[in-house]
């Protein structure tokens, strides 16, 4: 694989150095992830009992936050990449994907911390 | 121009990976958000991934996620260090050994209520 070399300065850079950064603090905080949830748990195990407990204090809440936008900007960034490789600089197909990604990623960002922010179980609690 | 060889796969692996990890993470925003319907709905989400078919592609997000991770961590490596691009080949294979033996036991562990239920 080649090392990129961008001009240090200007957008473009900064989205490079930005991959680079939030893939060493998503290394972490996914691989943590999948191990508790994937390896440790298992989707057999998980409801939403499961999720509630885990909820009960903020640290979770946080730790999930962190991988949200992290990996949801991070992703749509790479994604954002690859339709740089096969649509024209100042294209209407380039602006459309542009357009498109903005917008899953604010709607995403916005679904997920909605979750996190207000999930209460007690709401649901046998009466 | 590339000539093929181990650093075209590795890069094209990496973006397949990526935007498969994507799509599934979009898919895991929307089910996560069924907890705000309550644990009747939100089961019934999670019951998608509690299917039997459901595991080889569990399996295969994780692997995704881990080879992603690995190549990512090379990526880095060869940023921060360009001379280390000579020995690419060799970080290559160290890599993708290093890979089989984080995968197996991983497959073991999460393959094996398949097959004793």
């Amino acid at each position: 694989m080649q090392a990129t070399r961008v001009r240090p300065n200007g957008w473009e850079w900064l989205s490079w150095l930005y991959m680079r950064v939030s893939a060493v603090l998503l290394l972490g905080l996914v691989l943590g992830h999948l191990y508790i949830m994937h390896v440790i748990n298992s989707t057999a195990t998980i409801d939403f009992a499961f999720v509630a407990q885990r909820f009960a204090t903020p640290f979770w809440r946080v730790y999930d936050l962190l991988i949200l936008v992290l990996a949801l900007s991070h992703g749509l960034n790479g994604l954002r990449g690859i339709v740089n490789d096969y649509t024209r600089p100042g294209g209407g197909w380039r602006l459309v994907w542009n357009v498109g990604l903005w917008t899953v990623g604010l709607v995403f960002t916005l679904l997920g911390a909605l979750v996190l922010f207000s999930f209460d179980p007690s709401a649901f609690a046998r009466r | 121009m590339y000539r093929g060889g181990p650093g075209m796969l590795a890069w094209v692996l990496h973006r397949i990976t990526g935007v498969a990890v994507l799509v599934f993470l979009l898919l895991h925003i929307v089910e996560t958000s069924m907890l705000l319907y309550g644990p009747q709905a939100y089961d019934h989400a999670l019951a998608l991934y509690k299917q039997p078919w459901f595991k080889p592609l569990e399996f295969l997000l994780v692997a995704a996620v881990v080879y992603h991770a690995g190549n990512g961590l090379v990526v880095l490596v060869l940023d921060l260090f360009p001379r280390a691009t000579r020995w690419y080949r060799t970080l290559f294979w160290v890599g993708a050994a290093a890979y089989v033996v984080v995968m197996v036991p991983v497959a073991v562990i999460m393959l094996r209520p398949l097959f004793a239920p």
